[in-house]
Formats: structure tokens, C-alpha cells, sequence
């Protein structure tokens, strides 16, 4: 999908189903007196409050802004620690053989513990917080990355290797001017998947004890039950989501022109 | 190919036939390969020995596991004899090396390099200096016609252009020998016809010495001074016949059809 190549029939298909969905909500909302789900007015109404104020002028509005920074710092932040650690981990264990034998057994058990399984141990370890949340965004996007370069770093096709011996290339420089390109697309599959994950853990990092961030609105609004604030956070976090990944993408479309799978 | 290129015509005598043996280039003696298969070890290669003058034309040509490849690809440095030596200039073969630039049937490219790149890549990485480095590159992307397609990467091209790159790549480099392991058996007839001829004339040009693995009798006839013909069970050497055909050679002539009989004949029920 490239944004210059994209077609008015591309457009107009990806918006008839978010559009439908929107009126059959609006649909079977309408002319309720009292409805669990509130209009798609009354969440645009209350994003807006959320937004900007002047509506409501309670607790809430226009903090949006505040709790957005507080969760992408967590977001961009978890995910630029586990890119540091998981990235020269992965090509160590993809190249060398001892540290393969010495990492992978114990990653192989600990990999299958799901993210939100670490959730009450991160709180007893790092207290109810933000560090909390900070760590799980870390240990959703870590497993992508590591899993991601160790194959790309092991999958360099072996006639790549000779093809750089034969050309006079020597073996200290193997790394750097054949592993490493030759596992690009992998390494950046790993990281797009990674960001992904950590858009996802962010939401039930931030759901206890946390004053800021998406996330502990969306929890806090449900206790309230301002069920238009815990949507409005929803459509945010797809919204931000969805921008992220895009970025990611061009990126990549920039970075691995050569690729024919990302080019 | 275009006259793009610099180097020289070679002189009618360059071409290694005298007389009294000057020095191989290369020099393969009594070379037996063995691998390891499972508990038991197959032969690879048997008892091969054979001398190259520099500037030969050799074609090794035999069915598939008569261990033309391996002979190619122990010359490459990218194997070891198990006993016997293989000698370059009088020295052993210790590994892979730019002396020695190896053309494989499925291209081996960089994909993340343009075809420029790609072919500058040996000069590169022996740490030329890069202005002599793009020089270099874009006479040898002229050398085999690919000017307008510098830039492009290797998934953008076709079979053919990426052999033209790979051959491009190891000239590039400066490579004396070159080795090439069945470099057209992927490619369309008349691909491989036009390619055949390119490299006819980068090899008087550029006084190549040629090694050429092929199972093809006619393309061994078309371009070799010489013809190394192999047979499996073990993989060995079972004659090493000159080409005397002047050229360039017409496939569709007499002499060439005998040719054709005679080699088929020697290779017995595989063609």
C-alpha cells in the first residue's frame, strides 16, 4: 500500500466499513432513553471536551494532550530499550554458536509466559506505576525483535557468504558487509512487530495504579462509567497505532528499496 | 558487448600453446575429494589431475555427480582436496580469494546493492579508494552493456542481466581465473546464445583464463580451447580433449556436429 499509488476506489473501499460500522452504531443507539453504549454523537462530543475543553469543563477535559505524551513516552521509550538489548542479543545468539547454547533453552521457556502474565510480578518488583507499565511495553516488544534478527541474521543465504570470500572480503568484515544488510528485512519486520505489540501492552500496562496515560483513563472512566471517555481513549490509541505503524512502513519503504517485499 | 572498454586485444600468441611448459596458472594434482555421508564417505572426486596455461578456454563437462563442481569449487578455495594439491601460479590454494573470481548459476548478487554497487563491491571491500572504486565499477557495467541499468537493484533485473552483473562483478575485481559453475544453465536459449558470445570476447580482451562447468556438449564446443571430460561413480577425469575449430565457431557446421558425435559418444548413455 503506497500512499502516492493509493486510488480514489482504494478510499473509498477502506472508509465503507468503518463508515457502516459508525451508522449502525448510530442506528442502534438513537432515540434510546437509556443505552449502556452512548451515540457516536456523544463520544465525538466528549473526544472533543477531551480535546480541547470549553464543553464540559470537568476533571477530564483537555487533558487528552497530556495523557497522549505520557503513554507514547512509554510506548517509543519501552520499545527503544528492547530494541537496544534485543537487537545485539539476537545477532549474538544468530551468530555465535555459545551464546546460542547459552541464551536460547532459557528464551525458549520464559517466550511462551504471556506479557500480561508479568503484570503482577512487575508490580510487586517495580512497585504500582509507571515503571511498571514502562517494563511491560519493554517485554512485549523485546520477544518480536530478538525472535525477528535471530532469523534474519541466521538465514543469510550461505551463496552470500562465498560470494564475499571470493570477492576478497575478510572474515572480521563478513558482519558489517553481508550478515548485517542481508538481515535487514527481518530485523525490520521484527521492529514494526514489536512497536506493534507495544501499542498493545501499553493499555493494560497503564490499567493499575497509573495516574497518566491512555490506558488509566480508559480504566479510570469505566469505574466512572463516562463510557464516552473510555471509547474516545479507544479510537486514540487506533488512531496513534495506526500513525505509528505507517511511519514504521515508510521507513522501510525508504530503507529497503532493494527489497522487493518492502521496496 | 560495446567498446566502452579499455583493455587491450590480446596478441595472437598469447594464448599459452607453446611448446616448452612455462609455468600453469593453474596446476591440479592428483586430487581426491571424499565427503562424509552420514557413516559412510562417498567419492567425490577421484585421482584428478590437470594443468591450465594462462589464457585457456577449459571447459569440464560430465552428467551431474561426476564432480565437475567440486573440482570447480576446491579451485575456488570454498573446499579442501582430502589428498592431492591444487597449485595457483606454483602456490597452493588456500581459500577463496580475488585472484579467483567464481560466477554462479543462481548469481549470488547483494540485493540490497545497485548493479554499480554490486560490482564495485570487490575493489570496495579490499579498500580501494572510492572514486578509483566507482571508475572502476561503471567501466565494467559498461563492459557488458548494463549502462542504463546501474542504478537498478538486482530483483528488478532479468536472469540474464544478473549473470552480466555477476560476470561484470568478478572482472571488476581483477580476477585472473575465472570459475564459472554452469552461469547459463538458468537462462532462456537465446539468452544464454547471446551471453555465450559476450563472454567470448570479454575472455580475448581481457586474456582471461576461463574454468567452465557445464553438462551442455555444444556450449563446451562453442567455447572451449580445451575439453575436460568427466564421469561419475567416483567422479574422475576420462579425457582432456583440444577444441581446434578456429573461431568464431558455427554449431550448425560439419566439423562441429563431428564434434558434437564424438563427445556424446564419450559421455555414453547420459546425453
Amino acid at each position: 500500500m503506497t500512499p502516492q499509488g493509493l486510488s480514489t476506489r482504494q478510499v473509498v473501499l477502506a472508509l465503507a466499513a468503518p463508515v457502516l460500522g459508525v451508522l449502525a452504531w448510530h442506528l442502534a443507539t438513537q432515540g434510546q432513553a437509556y443505552s449502556l453504549i452512548p451515540s457516536p454523537y456523544d463520544v465525538a462530543v466528549q473526544w472533543w471536551d477531551l480535546a480541547f475543553g470549553g464543553i464540559w469543563d470537568d476533571l477530564y477535559s483537555g487533558t487528552l494532550l497530556a495523557h497522549t505524551f505520557a503513554s507514547l513516552s512509554r510506548v517509543y521509550g519501552g520499545f527503544a530499550l528492547a530494541a537496544l538489548v534485543a537487537l545485539p542479543m539476537g545477532m549474538l545468539i544468530g551468530r555465535v554458536a555459545v551464546v546460542r547454547d547459552l541464551l536460547d533453552p532459557t528464551l525458549q521457556i520464559l517466550r511462551p509466559i504471556p506479557v500480561t502474565a508479568w503484570l503482577p510480578l512487575a508490580m510487586i518488583v517495580f512497585g504500582i506505576g509507571p515503571r511498571s507499565a514502562f517494563f511491560l511495553v519493554f517485554l512485549g516488544a523485546f520477544y518480536p525483535i530478538l525472535l525477528n534478527t535471530i532469523f534474519g541474521v541466521k538465514n543469510v543465504e550461505g551463496r552470500l557468504f562465498e560470494a564475499a570470500a571470493m570477492l576478497g572480503v575478510s572474515p572480521q568484515a563478513v558482519f558489517w558487509k553481508v550478515v548485517l544488510p542481508a538481515s535487514l528485512p527481518s530485523i525490520f519486520t521484527g521492529l514494526r512487530l514489536g512497536l506493534g505489540f507495544a501499542w498493545v501492552v501499553i493499555v493494560v500496562g497503564e490499567m493499575t495504579g497509573v495516574q497518566t496515560g491512555l490506558g488509566a483513563i480508559i480504566m479510570e472512566a469505566r469505574q466512572l462509567s463516562r463510557t464516552e471517555i473510555v471509547i474516545s481513549g479507544m479510537v486514540t490509541i487506533g488512531v496513534l497505532g495506526f500513525l505509528s505503524d505507517q511511519l514504521v512502513q515508510w521507513l522501510g519503504r525508504r530503507l529497503l528499496r532493494w527489497s522487493p517485499q518492502h521496496g | 558487448m560495446d567498446d566502452a572498454t579499455s583493455l587491450p586485444r590480446p596478441a595472437a600468441e598469447g594464448r599459452g600453446r607453446g611448446g616448452a611448459a612455462p609455468l600453469p596458472i593453474l596446476d591440479i594434482q592428483r586430487v581426491t575429494k571424499r565427503f562424509a555421508f552420514g557413516a559412510e564417505q562417498i567419492t567425490a572426486l577421484s585421482d584428478a589431475s590437470l594443468r591450465i596455461a594462462k589464457g585457456e578456454f577449459i571447459c569440464l563437462i560430465g552428467p551431474s555427480g561426476c564432480g565437475k563442481s567440486t573440482l570447480l569449487r576446491m579451485v575456488a578455495g570454498f573446499e579442501t582436496a582430502s589428498t592431492g594439491s591444487l597449485l595457483m601460479w606454483g602456490k597452493p590454494i588456500a581459500g577463496p580469494g580475488p585472484d579467483r573470481g567464481m560466477v554462479f548459476q543462481d548469481y549470488g548478487l547483494f540485493p540490497w546493492l545497485t548493479v554499480v554497487q554490486n560490482v564495485g563491491f570487490g575493489p570496495a571491500a579490499r579498500g580501494r579508494p572510492k572514486a578509483e572504486v566507482t571508475a572502476t565499477a561503471k567501466r565494467f557495467v559498461d563492459l557488458v552493456g548494463l549502462t542504463r541499468f546501474a542504478d537498478a537493484y538486482p530483483h528488478q533485473l532479468s536472469g540474464g542481466m544478473k549473470q552480466r552483473v555477476a560476470i561484470a562483478r568478478v572482472l571488476a575485481n581483477d580476477a585472473e581465473v575465472v570459475l564459472m559453475d554452469e552461469p547459463f544453465g538458468a537462462l532462456d536459449a537465446m539468452t544464454r546464445e547471446r551471453l555465450q558470445e559476450e563472454l567470448l570476447e570479454v575472455w580475448a580482451r581481457a586474456k582471461l583464463t576461463v574454468l567452465f562447468v557445464t553438462h551442455a556438449i555444444e556450449e563446451a564446443i562453442f567455447l572451449s580451447d580445451r575439453i575436460v571430460v568427466m564421469s561419475p561413480g567416483p567422479g574422475r577425469i576420462i579425457a582432456d580433449e583440444r577444441v581446434a575449430l578456429p573461431r568464431p565457431r558455427d554449431p550448425t557446421s560439419l566439423e562441429f556436429n563431428a564434434l558434437r558425435r564424438r563427445f556424446a559418444a564419450m559421455l555414453g548413455g547420459h546425453h
